[in-house]
């Protein structure tokens, strides 16, 4: 059992966007009834069978590192979080459709996370510009995930759907995944969940590089 | 004529306290938000522009500026606004967004959000009760029934702050309290918190294993539903969900400790980066100023308690008594009224910016701490809510800090207020909350070099 293989992966969002409430779906398989705020750290584990079906069929035990806070934390608070930014193998980066910040905030979420290594300290010394060219070389790969398109009104989703294209293209990011679930209301869950789980974890399979 | 230059004047500067407290709630309270409802920003604004109006009033009395009876005109017609606002406007939103949050009344959010300012009405008008604020004279529905309830309630937001910053400025601002943490107790504390998550991580590998190959058998994964489910369930239960039961409690427990080795090592950060600042200039710059405060705070509590055991009211505010002491016991000859102007100014003008500067600071910091995407637009609401208040009570307050000459347009616009009470009821309730932070600072400074003791 302890000897699968292991993949580490971050999920990175603002407060209250939905990143517990997704590892719950991805792990569990089953709606997170009553979210509360996450203090810290929580880390939860799939198991995930790459490739199946192949030949090279493996089974790899995926740990979804689910990072709570904001981006305007205190400093202290920022260096505490950088102890979990150790070798990582692919960052999961969640916004909410219905607020825009969240969505402009990722840039920062993500520079903390990826300038984690060549910083020895801990201590970051960026004040958040958004750079191109760090992400071009980066290795580890993202995947941005846009959460509450059902609280979206019809006439706005296209607009939405556009900007959040151009969001992941900057990124440089493999895919966009726009999840219908997280309302609030269970009894809803079973006709949306069915389709949605094996897109995402070929996305998180999608993420295992060597 | 010399009227209508004066309003003009006068609604210029609420125009700009407008566009302040919009800003400021843009840049610095809503900063990771997005503004939905605009109609919360509006009334942040409004009611910070209008409490700002009340204290520019106080500058403008004791300067002299504009014509008397044009301020007394616009001191009403502010004060009147402003317990609008107070009582009717903000309470009601309030009640208006709780509701809109709770997803079962939706339908008759305006019914449910009329009901539940009734009810706060109701409390606030039983508030009058216990306190002797008014003299029986007065009618039901007149200024100085609502004033003096509000009064009440501003005062003791203002004194319990005024208590703890009391208290509290000193010990952060004296490097004496810093406990020593160096970086080989904060790795020490990481590398149990990055432990403790590996042995969550491994616990739960073996809950998912588990989960996997009872799925693959075919056992149970669905809840039991219904009555004979649920007996079922009782006696006969798989030794595979047992085990996990008691896995999952087991991760409880992790995860709880996880969460407070994280927040004592976020703490020994912050008190790591205190260590340095205070090595620095201004660091150093802030320790002096803090031995200033403390001595300033136990004098204040002296006093206070000096107050109420000999139950005394200060007559005189403390420009007149300096005047006198240099005039009487040190000889020196200036000329009274220019001086006591120009002083009073200053000392109210200082009194007034430090505290809407500090109040704004604390209830920033408290926003972030408290609130959530959800919960944001409530939350400043009751925020403007306390600012109003606190705002028109440093008004009652800061009568007395001025010349008997400049006391009679608040003693006029306000009514026959019994602002003795006030003032003693401000003093018990400094007194306590001084106190009790005393002891809260104690306490928690005590704890806390205990809690890295342990290996």
């Amino acid at each position: 059992m302890a000897s699968l293989d292991r993949v580490k992966v971050l999920v990175l969002g603002d407060s209250g966007v939905g990143k517990s409430s997704l590892v719950h779906l991805l792990c569990q398989n089953q709606v997170l009834g009553n979210p509360s705020w996450t203090v810290g750290c929580s880390v939860d584990v799939r198991v995930h069978d790459y490739k199946e079906g192949t030949p090279e069929e493996k089974t790899y035990y995926i740990e979804l590192w689910d990072v709570g806070g904001s981006v305007g934390s205190a400093s202290s608070v920022k260096s505490t979080r950088a102890v979990f930014y150790n070798s990582v193998n692919g960052i999961i980066l969640v916004h909410d459709l219905t607020n825009k910040k969240s969505s402009q905030n990722l840039n920062r979420w993500s520079s903390e996370a990826l300038n984690r290594d060549s910083v020895p300290t801990g201590v970051l010394v960026t004040n958040g510009d958004y750079d191109r060219e760090q992400f071009a070389e980066n290795q580890i790969p993202l995947l941005v995930i846009g959460t509450k398109l059902d609280q979206i009104h019809d006439t706005k989703r296209h607009e939405v759907l556009i900007r959040t294209a151009f969001l992941a293209e900057d990124f440089n990011a493999e895919e966009i995944n726009l999840i219908y679930v997280l309302p609030s209301r269970i009894a809803q869950i079973q006709g949306t969940l069915l389709p949605v789980l094996p897109m995402l974890s070929s996305s998180v399979g999608f993420l295992i590089r060597s | 004529m010399s009227f209508l230059i004066d309003s003009s004047i006068m609604i210029t500067s609420q125009v700009l306290f407008f566009g302040f407290g919009w800003l400021f709630f843009m840049h610095q309270l809503f900063k990771d938000y997005e503004v939905r409802q605009y109609v919360v920003q509006v009334i942040f604004s409004v009611t910070f522009a209008f409490s700002c109006t009340m204290f520019e009033l106080i500058i403008f009395e004791i300067l002299g500026v504009l014509n008397s009876s044009s301020r007394y005109f616009h001191w009403k017609m502010n004060l009147c606004i402003i317990l609008l606002i107070l009582v009717f406007m903000v309470p009601f939103y309030i009640g208006y967004f709780i509701v809109s949050n709770i997803r079962l009344l939706h339908k008759q959010r305006l019914l449910f959000s009329c009901l539940l300012w009734l009810t706060f009405m109701y409390f606030f008008w039983k508030l009058g009760d216990p306190f002797p604020i008014l003299s029986p004279k007065h009618g039901i529905l007149s200024i100085e029934q609502l004033i003096s309830r509000v009064g009440v309630i501003g005062v003791t937001l203002v004194a319990l702050l005024s208590g703890f910053g009391a208290v509290n400025c000193p010990y952060t601002y004296m490097s004496y309290f810093l406990r020593n943490v160096t970086d080989i107790d904060i790795l020490a504390l990481e590398r149990r918190l990055l432990q403790t998550m590996d042995m969550i991580i491994s616990k739960k590998k073996r809950m998912a294993m588990t989960r996997r190959t009872m799925f693959q058998k075919g056992e149970i994964h669905n809840k039991p539903s219904g009555f004979w489910g649920m007996i079922k369930s009782v006696t006969t239960s798989a030794p595979g969900s047992e085990n996990l039961t008691l896995i999952q409690q087991e991760v409880d427990a992790l995860e709880e400790l996880s969460r407070q080795l994280f927040l004592e090592t976020a703490d020994l950060y912050a008190t790591k980066e205190r260590i340095e600042y205070s090595k620095t200039f201004k660091g150093k710059y802030f320790n002096f100023l803090g031995y200033f405060f403390s001595i300033y705070c136990v004098w204040k509590i002296f006093m206070a308690t000096i107050n109420i055991v000999f139950d005394r009211v200060g007559k005189t505010d403390p420009v007149t008594r300096g005047i006198e002491i240099t005039v009487n016991y040190l000889g020196i000859q200036f000329d009274v009224k220019f001086w006591s102007q120009h002083i009073s100014f200053i000392l109210v003008g200082i009194i007034i910016v430090t505290s809407i500067r500090g109040l704004l600071i604390t209830l920033t910091k408290f926003f972030y701490a408290i609130s959530s995407s959800k919960s944001s637009n409530v939350i400043v609401l009751l925020l403007a809510q306390i600012m109003g208040m606190y705002f028109v009570s440093s008004v009652l307050l800061i009568r007395m800090s001025m010349p008997l000459e400049y006391r009679t347009i608040i003693t006029e616009v306000l009514g026959e207020l019994q602002f003795n009470f006030y003032h003693r009821w401000f003093d018990v309730i400094f007194l306590v909350s001084a106190l009790s932070s005393i002891l809260f600072l104690y306490l928690a400074h005590k704890q806390a070099p205990e809690k890295h003791m342990t290996p």
